[in-house]
């Protein structure tokens, strides 16, 4: 600013308003509702409906205080009434206790009182506040409702129709957070119930938040279902990463046993929310499946063996690797799954051995230097006046970020601009959604954003892009040929990159994005590479050409794997140790935004389990190299001392803010890239579009009971007209063919399909449609045929 | 038993035409598909949810707080008698136990040959007449033992067919509305005129 006209100071916040609340003063804001202005000030007031994070109903009347009036004082109801300038409010007289006792008699009428088998006992409000504002007895002697219990509203959530108070929690929570309106208060009166649709379970995937945000106890969740009491529960915070939003939750146990993930209420990340898939897949922390012990192979087979001895083995192969070829015949993937000290830790191992092929990604995200572009948090996109998504469906692979983005659309603060080749979760929130064919992504962003209408919108304010790589059958260039597209029309825009691997950004930021994981694994295939290390990688599952990582993997002599369990690819290994998982080891990690917060070990290992960068710290020791570090503190300290970005990201200022610390955001110009051409759409057979499911054949599903019958399986979706036009029906079996193979797979009518393409769902049960993508190939095009 | 037919859909869709949100349509579209079947059934409530942009369960909850939305199939003719205080009073409960001898169902239950349901109401609001009933929610009065007889065998015979339309029927002469005299698909706040039906009376 250069003005030298003096800034008038504001003497009075024209948003404060002051009110009195039993007496003493208290400060608030314009429009805010009394209930919150008295939590701040320590005046709790009973409640059951109102819930912070959504838009008051005044369904319960437990909230009801005293505030003075023009005929004296009168009781409302405090979660529907905001503060106003010199309110009297009195929360605790005489008549507020026995309005409030009249309340909770109210809500117990028909309650079953069956709080000793109910899996809210302990921590539930309705117990809770009828003990500290009820009447201690009832006058209903008749007999209470009666309905069938519980009965299972979706394959995770059951609903005990006789403990709901009918609070409105769960079925606003369904409408206005999740927009999954599946839930309902059907029928009137005193036979009001919450309900599905017949036959239309509450398949939502954020289902769960309703069982932690419901008052008592009649929703509950099948995988925590009569598995503990709340007071045998220990409890520590952390931060989930099944994908990379990085939602605060607490990891609670009991016996040295996960048994349930909640959310916690993280203002710049999840607002308290998680997606069913980050809340219980706790079931796979402890799944059988997991490996215990060291693996060496002997012969033909995989034999248990001792650490020491595992690790020497390891450390003999990488050596004999070095002597033969020098440090390019040795290669790393992974460290995108695990946290900034384990992937910190490989970082440095790999420096110190001289290994430059090392990649976090798998051929599945985005060049490393979508970090470089100037950098946006999740506040900031979900308060943009634009938000551009160039991005895979969020409902299905970030899905909290995508209720914050819906949420920016649906409060109206921000317009949706999409760009995509299938209609995605956001679709039907978009200002815009414009489809393109594969191929032509950068083409149509830019003929889109020189539109005056577009032009004006994006004018008007901020705008963030939100990058990710929406189809894996396609060349990632086209994203970023997009990307740059959007920041030559919009140059202060700045970049939310969606990767989702749990810690990517964090692997990625510290150096373990060196060379395309596509082409260490096509140096691979030519024999280039003795001996590949797998931190908790699994190429065959996750590069999106299925057969270039299975001949990568057959033609490498010695394979060392690092993982939770024994997969595709890591059960291929000369080596396999056993990883410490989620919830077994500390660190911290670092989300989609560059957010870095603190994880927690809560249970021990399984076996003899040891987390990452313990194994890279004990190989670098065979190897002689001394890392410096000897603790995971240690590791963490060198991390901050030793990366720019993870400057800020220090022990003190993580414990001082538990919603994390954002990385220095480092931005780089980046040199021009090469634009791909525009591929046409062939004269013949379908472009493919290969996007994710929440559910998948992921080991975090696939090893949690409760979530891996909900992967969709594997099927070809087309456009019904498509469908038409090929003489198939809905179900029917059809061949498809790229150019190395053909698959059979079931055919699915679908109008969020555009003409012309196919959709596919990744790593699903079933046909893996991996087979049919040619890394090398800008666009991957298919033959559909009947059988 | 099913979606809305072809026919119904146009009707719908002039019906949604009349309102600012597609959603406000929600009840006449209820209607129009118990019109259709008799009774709603959940083909119907998905269909008007496509129609209207809400989910089936918003369709259902919404519905399911109407006693005249009927999700079971009943009787050509539903017969309500009133059993509160004045025809209580003026001897209810002995014609209703008439007409269940005479239909031969409880109340509640629907005839055999799907002609009659026989239901027990609230006040009907026409005390003054009691003790009265309502076929298809037509009022009959005053009500006797031996009128609720020749009732039965009116509607049997099809003698009150032109009075009394099969149960689902709300009106047999359909409101038109032209697109140009309805309100508009213009949300309320953002009409700043007065709507065309006031001719420009607003200014009064």
């Amino acid at each position: 600013m250069t003005t030298t006209e003096p800034t008038p100071e504001i003497a009075v916040d024209p948003n404060a308003v002051n009110l009195t609340i039993n007496g003493r003063p208290v400060a608030a804001r314009k429009g805010e509702l009394i209930i919150a202005a008295a939590d701040r000030s320590g005046d709790y007031i009973p409640r059951f409906c109102y819930h912070p994070r959504m838009s008051p109903v005044g369904m319960c009347r437990q909230c009801l205080v005293e505030v003075e009036g023009p005929r004296g004082p009168m009781m409302v109801v405090s979660c529907m009434t905001p503060v106003a300038e010199g309110q009297v409010v009195r929360t605790e007289t005489d008549q507020v206790k026995r309005a409030q006792e009249g309340i909770i008699e109210l809500l117990l009428a028909n309650h079953p009182l069956d709080c000793p088998v109910c899996d809210k006992g302990g921590e539930c409000p309705l117990q809770d506040q009828a003990f500290s504002h009820g009447p201690g007895e009832s006058r209903f002697i008749e007999e209470k409702r009666h309905y069938e219990k519980p009965i299972a509203i979706s394959d995770l959530v059951l609903l005990d129709r006789e403990r709901c108070i009918l609070c409105d929690r769960c079925t606003r929570f369904a409408d206005e957070v999740a927009g999954d309106a599946l839930i309902h208060f059907t029928s009137r009166g005193n036979n009001t119930q919450v309900q599905t649709f017949p036959d239309e379970p509450f398949s939502s995937y954020f289902s769960g938040n309703t069982v932690q945000i419901c008052p008592v106890g009649a929703l509950t969740a099948q995988p925590y279902r009569f598995k503990a009491r709340p007071w045998d529960l220990e409890k520590t915070e952390s931060t989930c990463t099944t994908c990379s939003v990085g939602c605060r939750i607490t990891l609670e146990s009991s016996r040295d046993e996960l048994l349930r993930y909640q959310g916690v209420d993280s203002d710049p990340v999840n607002h308290g929310w998680l997606c069913d898939k980050g809340r219980f897949n706790f079931e796979s922390v402890k799944s059988d499946a997991r490996l215990s012990n060291p693996l060496v192979r002997d012969g033909g087979s995989l034999v248990e063996t001792s650490w020491s001895s595992a690790l020497a083995t390891a450390a003999s192969l990488i050596t004999s690797a070095l002597r033969a070829g020098g440090a390019s015949r040795v290669a790393v993937l992974g460290g995108a799954r695990g946290t900034n000290e384990d992937a910190h830790a490989w970082a440095k191992l790999a420096t110190a051995l001289g290994i430059d092929s090392v990649d976090a990604q798998l051929g599945d995200g985005l060049p490393a230097d979508v970090l470089s572009y100037p950098q946006a948090t999740i506040d900031e996109a979900a308060r943009a006046s634009t938000i551009i998504l160039l991005a895979p469906d969020l409902k299905e692979e970030l899905p909290i970020l995508y209720l914050r983005l819906r949420d920016a659309s649906e409060k109206k603060r921000s317009r949706i601009l999409e760009f995509t080749a299938k209609e995605s979760g956001l679709t039907r929130y978009a200002w815009k959604s414009v489809p393109y064919l594969p191929g032509t992504q950068p083409a149509v962003v830019a003929t889109t954003l020189s539109d005056a209408a577009v032009a004006a919108q994006t004018a008007k304010g901020s705008v963030v892009v939100v990058v990710g790589r929406s189809n894996l059958a396609e060349s990632d260039e086209y994203t970023m040929a997009a990307l740059d597209a959007v920041m030559a029309a919009n140059p202060s825009a700045t970049v939310l990159p969606v990767l989702r691997r749990g810690n990517v950004r964090g692997a990625l930021t510290v150096g373990l994005g060196r060379r395309d994981a596509v082409d260490i694994l096509a140096d691979a295939v030519n024999g280039e590479i003795d001996c590949l290390v797998l931190v908790g990688a699994d190429p065959i599952a996750d590069c999106p050409d299925t057969e270039l990582a299975r001949r990568a993997l057959a033609a490498v002599p010695n394979i060392i794997a690092i993982d939770t369990f024994a997969t595709a690819s890591s059960s291929k290994a000369t080596v396999l140790l056993p990883a410490a998982a989620f919830g077994e080891k500390d660190g911290t990690t670092t989300n989609l935004e560059g957010r870095v917060t603190r994880l927690a070990r809560k249970v021990t290992v399984n076996g003899t389990s040891r987390p990452d960068w313990m194994v890279a710290l004990e190989l670098a020791d065979i190897l002689g190299h001394d890392l410096g570090v000897a603790s995971v503190a240690d590791v963490h300290a060198d991390l901050v001392s030793s990366n720019a970005a993870f400057a800020p990201a220090t022990r003190s200022a993580l414990s001082a803010h538990p919603d994390g610390v954002v990385l220095e955001r480092i931005t780089t110009t980046n040199s021009a890239r090469v634009v791909p051409p525009v591929a046409e759409r062939p004269g013949f057979g379908y472009r493919l579009v290969v996007g994710r499911k929440l559910y998948d054949n992921g080991r975090n599903v696939a090893e949690s009971p409760s979530l891996a019958p909900l992967a969709p399986g594997s099927a070809l979706h087309m456009h019904p007209l498509d469908l038409e036009r090929l003489g198939a029906t809905d179900g029917a079996s059809v061949k498809v063919s790229g150019d190395r193979t053909s698959i059979v797979m079931d055919v699915v009518a679908d109008e969020s399909v555009q003409r012309g393409t196919v959709w596919a769902a990744w790593a699903q049960p079933g046909a893996n449609v991996g087979e049919l993508i040619d890394s090398t190939k800008w666009v991957n095009d298919v033959k559909v045929e009947t059988l | 038993m099913a979606r809305l037919s072809e026919e119904n859909v146009r009707l719908a869709k002039e019906i949604i035409g009349r309102y600012p949100r597609a959603r406000s349509a929600t009840i006449p579209l209820l209607h129009l598909a118990q019109q259709q079947d008799g009774h709603v059934t959940n083909e119907a409530m998905a269909h008007i949810g496509e129609l209207v942009g809400a989910t089936s369960a918003e369709v259902y909850g919404t519905a399911s707080f109407y006693e005249m939305f009927k999700f079971e199939p009943v009787g050509k003719y539903l017969i309500n008698i009133c059993g509160t205080m004045s025809c209580a009073l003026m001897g209810a409960e002995d014609l209703m136990h008439h007409a269940e001898h005479r239909l031969g169902v409880k109340l509640g239950g629907t005839t055999d040959d799907g002609m009659f349901t026989l239901e027990r109401a609230e006040c009907q609001a026409a005390c003054t007449e009691a003790p009265c009933l309502q076929v298809n929610y037509r009022y009959r009065f005053r009500v006797t033992d031996a009128d609720f007889d020749s009732l039965v065998d009116d509607l049997k015979s099809g003698r009150l067919n032109d009075e009394i339309p099969a149960h689902g029927t709300v009106a047999r002469v359909r409101q038109h509305i032209p697109l140009d005299r309805g309100v508009g698909a213009v949300p309320p706040e953002d009409v700043t005129e007065a709507p065309a039906w006031m001719d420009g009376k607003a200014a009064l």
